[in-house]
């Protein structure tokens, strides 16, 4: 089944006068259990295409469909819904909520959809990622790649069907990069989940087994590749 | 605790200074309309008092064409036999005294100066001068039987130089149109601690008044003081006084009461100034806040918080602000209104005449109520929590998309 299936998509940015084409006609289609990169030069518009895989901006023309729902047709709550329930996401800067700890962070997810009974979920997690140890730790008092960890796990926490990750190691060093990367990649063998990345990480690109590469708004090429 | 007002809670602590700031503004704010509240309404409760206790009584009974400001010595003007009256009167159980007055207008001259004055013939025994009695400084009360003696206030004595023994003459209208001049006996000094009537009013046994001012056996009213004020229209209505007219405190003092009106809607515009410039903090401190945490927004809506959510994020952070200033405002400004409401602070003479329908003391004891306590409070919470709904609106309205891409 397809998790995310976007055909004909535009998007075109306005400022002022001036209209910059960010996607010119892209079909694209992400399957379930993919690690899948998105790579291409800036301004290829690969951070574009993940945020309308994402739901979290809206295509100038053209539809997607998450789950076989159409979100093209939904608005800004039912995309808000869409989202809790589907897709998990990594941002390139550690994106916590900094009052809340990494325990909380986790959890906030799970609170959203209303869950209750969710500690030995949230604990399972921050184990995955190698920080149950640092449950009670403030974001300021995690390294970046700890940070980014929590971030992963706070992405799981819902049992997503996809998670999109938007230069998940941009600002981590080569250690800490790898350790995210084999952290993701051994989730998604584990558990299924699809993940997709935003990057120009060579080191993200090592870990792929697709590869769809994008220049001027448009899929230049799109290749299946054995990944680590 | 629910998860968003967790956070609103800690966001709170994200900048402690501000947050402290802001709620001080909301407390000074508070404290500040609580005590002008209660400064106006005991201002306007204490002339009312005054008033009352000086000049209108709770009731009066005067002839129908009897005006207090003319002092008319006309017998029309006037009530016969006054105390067979006021002593059927002080039969009603809830009176406290009921006492004839006389009102003359006169002149004081001494050594080389003369002050206009008016003299106030009173029944001395009658606990109605009570007031004098207990403000007496120098010297003793007068006696009924009294002719010569005459109290005067305690500004005027000072003003020209009188003690107790010393003589003056009173130069005073009379009823057939003329005046007549006497000597008297200062017998004491008084004080009722409000200038404007002290300075201006001298107090004589109500007999001696009738013979100088040639009234006879009449007097200007019958002065009635009641045990309690709500008892009045009970009173009003059990009094039989053919010929004259009764007439209640509101009736006698419409200009304080219409003041006391006016004040209250000044005091509204007032608050909504006072609560305005907090507001105005406040909505600076949220839009400050929405500005400083644009992408987490961002992160909180791509986790699926929805706009509602988002808005009500910053609104609880509003409200919490307001609680906490207000119940700040309520702890500085309850003790320092109750304080000042038993030792009041001091105006001194306002320079305001007896004669103009108002009486102010020497000194302003704030009058607070739970009812000011109770609007103060709910006033400064809606109007803090109605300021934060701009910046929380603006949150809510946050594209996800757009906030994750800003730098704060």
């Amino acid at each position: 089944m397809d998790v995310a299936k976007l055909t004909g998509i535009t998007r075109v940015y306005k400022i002022g006068e001036v209209e910059t084409h960010a996607l010119r006609g892209v079909d694209l289609t992400i399957g379930e259990k993919e690690f899948t990169t998105l790579v291409g030069p800036s301004g290829s518009g690969k951070t574009t295409l993940l945020q309308l895989i994402g739901c979290l901006d809206m295509p100038t023309s053209g539809k997607v469909f998450i789950n076989n729902q159409e979100a093209t047709n939904m608005n800004r709550n039912q995309r808000a819904d869409l989202r809790k329930g589907t897709i998990g996401f990594i941002f390139q800067f550690f994106a916590l909520v900094p009052t809340l700890t990494a325990y909380e962070n986790v959890e906030l997810p799970l609170l959203l959809m209303g869950e209750k009974n969710h500690k030995a979920r949230v604990m399972e997690l921050m184990d995955a990622v190698g920080l149950s140890d640092r449950v009670g730790h403030r974001p300021d008092q995690l390294s970046g790649g700890q940070q980014q960890r929590v971030a992963v796990a706070r992405a799981l926490a819902t049992n997503p069907k996809m998670i999109l990750a938007d230069e998940p190691t941009a600002n981590l060093d080569s250690e800490n990069g790898t350790h995210v990367m084999e952290i993701m990649k051994k989730l998604n063998k584990e558990t299924g989940v699809t993940f997709v990345f935003a990057t120009h990480d060579q080191r993200v690109i090592n870990y792929a087994t697709r590869v769809v590469s994008l220049a001027d708004g448009l899929i230049t090429k799109d290749e299946n590749v054995n990944g680590k | 605790m629910n998860y968003i007002l967790k956070m609103s809670l800690r966001n709170l602590g994200r900048n402690k200074r501000r947050s402290v700031l802001s709620a001080f503004a909301i407390s000074v704010g508070t404290a500040l309309l609580l005590f002008m509240s209660a400064t106006i309404r005991g201002e306007m409760r204490g002339s009312l008092d005054l008033t009352i206790n000086l000049r209108t009584g709770h009731l009066q009974i005067h002839a129908e064409d009897y005006k207090d400001e003319n002092m008319s010595l006309k017998r029309q003007d006037m009530i016969e036999a006054p105390l067979e009256i006021s002593n059927q009167i002080d039969d009603i159980p809830q009176v406290k005294a009921a006492s004839p007055r006389l009102n003359i207008s006169g002149i004081i001259a001494y050594k080389n100066e003369t002050v206009g004055v008016q003299v106030l013939g009173i029944d001395p025994p009658s606990v109605a001068n009570a007031m004098y009695k207990e403000g007496l400084v120098f010297g003793e009360f007068l006696t009924p039987d009294d002719r010569e003696g005459v109290l005067i206030g305690l500004p005027l004595a000072e003003s020209l130089n009188l003690y107790p023994g010393d003589s003056i003459d009173l130069i005073l209208n009379t009823s057939e149109g003329d005046t007549d001049e006497q000597r008297f006996t200062i017998r004491g000094v008084y004080t009722t601690n409000t200038p404007g009537y002290d300075k201006a009013t001298i107090l004589m046994p109500l007999e001696k008044a009738q013979t100088i001012s040639r009234t006879e056996n009449f007097a200007s009213m019958i002065y009635i003081l009641l045990h309690e004020m709500d008892d009045t229209a009970a009173v009003k209505a059990a009094i039989n006084a053919p010929g004259y007219i009764v007439e209640d405190w509101e009736e006698l003092n419409k200009l304080i009461i219409i003041v006391e009106q006016l004040s209250n809607a000044m005091m509204f515009f007032f608050n909504l100034m006072v609560l305005g410039v907090t507001s105005t903090v406040i909505m600076n401190t949220l839009l400050m806040a929405v500005y400083e945490r644009t992408r987490e927004i961002g992160i909180l809506g791509a986790l699926g918080l929805k706009g509602r959510q988002i808005r009500s994020l910053f609104l609880i952070e509003a409200t919490l602000l307001a609680i906490g200033g207000v119940i700040i405002g309520l702890a500085i400004g309850v003790p320092l209104v109750l304080y000042f409401s038993q030792t009041g602070f001091f105006i001194g003479d306002v320079g305001i005449s007896a004669n103009s329908g108002f009486m102010f003391g020497t000194a302003i004891y704030p009058y607070p109520t739970i009812g000011d306590v109770i609007s103060v409070s709910i006033a400064a919470l809606l109007i803090t929590i109605l300021s934060g709904y701009y910046p929380a609106s603006q949150a809510s309205k946050l594209e996800p998309v757009e906030a994750l891409h800003t730098n704060n």
